[in-house]
This record gives structure tokens, sequence and C-alpha cells, in this order.
């Protein structure tokens, strides 16, 4: 099954050693680019070391893709000095913005989804994508407020952003549970109504309840285990519209390297059980046209 | 029909709750009432303190977190990031600790944050080969005193005039024992990264003045002349300067450098 989707693990630095031994079957890395985009030193050559026997997946959190202060070309051209280097499988960023007066505002902010930024959104990732010299995946943010003025459903915005950029989207499973559970919605009818075709990686991280505010609230925290409800929405999206690669993401409150394995091998198991239950079709469906994961571990991979 | 400019009072509302500013329109202000804006200010403030916390942990170990984390977010507040890579973030936090009144009583918390600093640029520098004591041997006498010593990308030398911060920051970054007794009188460094591990070591002060030369630009022998009639020559610590990886090349003809 060398060409089918497999689970990846998000990777922080203080597991470079472990991952760079690990010969789990599949597995493939995913890095915050910003941690990465340094001029030289152990940083670098730490992801290169990763990358020469592991696919890898850029993901970039500060682009402020929905911001309308002009991009930070100084940014794009080290994230693109990064993507040739480093030949990632998956690129991906948000759908969010995080600049304003010329400071980096360290967070993944919303917007209303109007016509307007719509446009504006899609004409940055057309700037990114031609920088990069390739497509990227956008992904869906988690949401806490209420705002007024969206002109489109959230899946409907990102469905014409890929029609008229060619990007594709990363599904992220945990951020549509908390969304549906601090702004209302059913998690498992955006699921379903999300364009599978499009869909290029999707991610899975745990969540917590507010501190004040409890379980009213969900904060999309990273610092703990997949919860239940985002596995079986996994399980969902994989019987409709069959495996993507996966991956468990953990930013704060790491554990041991082995448990996130375990984590990951029970993605890695979901995805083939996907695969198993759908028969002889293909992985890549028709209409996909990006270098996608499956693809890459077949060449890359080791053994 | 919606506007780009509509998205832009959005985002400018959003960003000055966030900073806590009273809201420019009725539609901010009721954003920034919603009890959930609180997730996004938290998360904001958040990113910032831990970068610098992270990227200063020395100054961390002799204030504690409480201590690190309230000048931190004093520090966010005037100087934000600028740069999505929050790796470097954090310059001239030394600068802010000068001013910073709680530090008044810490006379060398400003140097150690200094070092912090210093080690994060190191870390994080452009990769370079390092300059050998045989490449300069091989080079004429008379060609060496007209070309230029580049000064390693990763290379920091600093000066502490009246304090031993240097001694503070490696006691605690070297694990030894922080009770020994401590010489108080000011201090040279060098923090380098001649391979892909921050190293340090202590220096003598003529040759950091040999090396603000050297950055200059200036040839070896104008840059030798920088060096007070007193101080100890090159032929004391310029070997020690070349094994410790302070040099990345040699630019034999003037002007070439970049």
């Amino acid at each position: 099954m060398m060409s089918a989707p497999t689970a990846g693990l998000g990777l922080k630095a203080e597991h470079y050693e472990e991952a760079l031994a690990c010969r789990a079957e599949g597995l493939w890395f995913e890095v915050h680019a910003e941690n990465h985009w340094v001029a030289g030193g152990p940083r670098r050559a730490w992801l290169q070391a990763i990358g020469e026997r592991h696919p890898l997946s850029l993901h970039g959190v500060s682009l402020s893709l929905a911001g309308t202060e002009p991009l930070d070309r100084e940014a794009l051209g080290r994230l693109a000095a990064l993507v040739r280097e480093l030949e990632p499988a998956l690129v991906s960023e948000h759908l969010a913005w995080s600049r304003r007066d010329g400071a980096y505002l360290p967070d993944l902010l919303p917007f209303p989804r109007s016509d307007a930024a719509l446009a504006h959104v899609a004409s940055r990732v057309t700037q990114v994508q031609e920088a990069l010299g390739r497509t990227i995946a956008i992904e869906n943010p988690s949401h806490y407020l209420v705002l007024e003025g969206h002109e489109h459903e959230e899946i409907a915005f990102l469905a014409e952003l890929s029609r008229r950029t060619g990007c594709s989207l990363l599904l992220d499973l945990n951020n549509v549970f908390v969304s549906a559970r601090n702004v209302g919605g059913s998690a498992e009818a955006y699921v379903d109504a999300f364009p599978a075709e499009r869909v290029s990686e999707i991610h899975l991280a745990g969540h917590r309840p507010d501190p004040r505010l409890g379980a009213r609230l969900l904060i999309d925290s990273h610092d703990a285990p997949v919860a239940d409800p985002v596995w079986d929405l996994l399980r969902r999206f994989v019987a409709r519209a069959g495996p993507r690669p996966t991956l468990i993401e953990r930013d704060a409150a790491l554990p041991p390297f082995e448990t996130l394995l375990a984590e990951r091998a029970i993605a890695h198991a979901l995805l083939g059980a996907g695969a198993a239950g759908r028969g002889t079709r293909p992985v890549s469906a028709p209409g996909r046209s990006e270098a996608l994961i499956p693809e890459c571990a077949a060449q890359r991979v080791v053994r | 029909m919606s506007s780009l400019a509509e998205l832009d009072a959005f985002q400018r509302d959003f960003a000055a709750a966030l900073r806590g500013q009273p809201a420019c329109s009725p539609a901010g202000a009721a954003l920034a009432a919603q009890p959930a804006f609180a997730v996004y200010r938290n998360t904001v403030l958040r990113g910032g303190i831990d970068a610098l916390v992270a990227n200063h942990p020395t100054v961390r170990q002799l204030v504690g977190d409480e201590w690190i984390e309230a000048a931190a977010a004093a520090f966010f507040d005037v100087v934000p990031p600028r740069d999505g890579s929050l790796a470097g973030y954090g310059e001239g936090f030394a600068d802010f600790l000068d001013r910073f009144a709680p530090a008044a009583e810490l006379p060398y918390l400003a140097g150690v944050a200094r070092l912090d600093r210093a080690w994060t640029e190191a870390h994080l520098a452009a990769d370079a080969p390092v300059l050998g004591a045989t490449a300069l041997a091989a080079t004429p006498p008379e060609r060496l005193l007209q070309a230029v010593l580049v000064p390693h990308p990763a290379a920091r030398w600093l000066r502490f005039a009246e304090h031993p911060s240097f001694t503070i920051w490696r006691r605690h970054r070297e694990g030894q024992a922080l009770d020994a007794e401590l010489a108080w009188h000011g201090e040279a460094a060098l923090v380098l990264r001649p391979g892909l591990g921050v190293e340090w070591r202590d220096a003598d002060p003529a040759a950091l003045d040999f090396l603000d030369a050297c950055a200059e630009g200036l040839p070896f022998a104008e840059a030798a002349g920088r060096i007070a009639d007193d101080a100890p020559g090159p032929e004391t610590w310029l070997g020690g300067l070349l094994a410790a990886g302070a040099f990345c090349r040699i630019d034999i003809a003037p002007g070439e450098r970049s």
C-alpha cells in the first residue's frame, strides 16, 4: 500500500532525534515553516536531515492571507527558499489574517467572509502560489466569535477559493468540531458537505474547555489527545470520500514521542480501514493534480 | 456590496480591541464585548510572551517565571513581533530591561539578556566556513596587512562595562555552581557558532576592538591600529579568535567585501 495516504505527525524540536530514527511505515512530518525559514544553523540542518528520511509538509501560520496589509514579501521569499530546498510534499496556510500596523499578531484571526474578502484572499493565494511555483492547501479555521457581515458560508467560500486559485483544501476536523460547538452548526453536516475532491490533507488535534467559560467555549489548544468525536469525524469523512494524508498536531504540553506515535498509529489504521472498505478505487481521484503525500511517499520513503 | 475598505476597517477595529484600545466603531465594540474575544487576546499575548521567554532562558532562571512573564508582557506592548518567525523575537529586550524599573535592583540582568540574545542570533545566523590559522599563515604578510578579515556571520561580541554578566550567564548555561565568588568588574565575551552548536568564551577587550574594526571593513593594519597602545597586541589573542571561529574568510582586495 505504498501509494495510499498515510498518517503523519506534527514535529517539534524536542523530538528531532527520535523522529530522525523512527522507521514507522508511511510516517511523514509536518513543521511550522516559520520555525525553519532561518538563515542557517541547526534548525535548517535538522529539517534537511529529517527530509532525507521522511516526506515533509510545511505548514505556514503567519502569511496573513486574509490581511489587508501588503503581503510580507521577505517572508514569502524565505518560504520559497525553504520550499526549493526541501521539496515538501505539501505546503499549507490558513484562511485567516495575522498582521496589522506592521506587527505580527501571533494568532489566526477571523474576518467576515464577504465577496470582497473572497476576491482579496484569492488574489493573495495566487501570489503565494506563483512565488512558490506550486499550489498550496488552505485550512478551515477554528471559530470563537459570531461575526456580522458574512456573505458566504465557509464551505462555499473555500470551494470558490479553490476553484479560482487551484489551491487545495486542508480539512481540520478539530477546528470543525470546536467551531460547531462554539458558534453553532453541525460538525457532521460540515464534514458531509466539504468538497472532498479538493482535500489534500486532514488535521487532527486536541482541544479543551476554556478555563473561564467552561465547556460552552472549546479552545483549539493542540495540547491534548484527539477527542473521540473528532475521531468519529475522521471515520465519517473516510467512509464517504476515502483516506487523505492525515496529521496529528500537538503544539503544547508535548508527551513523549512514543505517545504521539501511538496516536498516529490509530489514524494510520483508520485510513487503511477506509481504503480497504472502498475496494479497488484508485486513491488519486481524477481532478486532483497536486503532488500529494502518497506519490511522494512512493518516491522518497526508504523502506 | 462589500468592499475591501470594510475588511480593512474590521481588521483595524479587531487589532485595536486586541490591544485593549477603545473601539473605533459600534461593530468593533460589540465584537470585543463577546466573552470569547478574550481567547484571541490571550492567544496573541501568550504567543509573544512564550517566544520571548523561550529566547531568554538565563534571564528566566535568574528572575523566575512570574517576573519574566510580566516583563515580557510589558515589552510586547511596546515592541510587538514584526516577523512571523517568532524564533528571533526579542531584539531590544535588553535595552528595554535597562529602563524597566523593576530591573533596577539587578544591574547585571540586561547584560545577561544581551548574552541570551547573542545566543539566539548565533543559533539562527547563516552558515559559513571558519577561517583557520593555516589560511592566515599562508597569506604573505604584506598582503595580509592590506586584507580584511571578515567576521563570521554567527559571531557576536559583547562588553560589560561594570558587571560580571558573562560569568553569571555562563555559570547558568554550563550548570556550574552559582554560589561561587564573583569578581565584580567588567567583562568581554564572544558568542559563536562555528558549526551547528553555539559556543562562548571570554575575550580580551582589545580583541573586541579589533573585531569592531574588521566588521567595519577596515584592513588588518588599520584594524590593529585601533587597539590601544597599552593593550595586548594581536599576537596575544588573534590565534584564539581564529580557533574560536570568529572569522569566515580573508578578503585580499579591500572593497570586495559583501
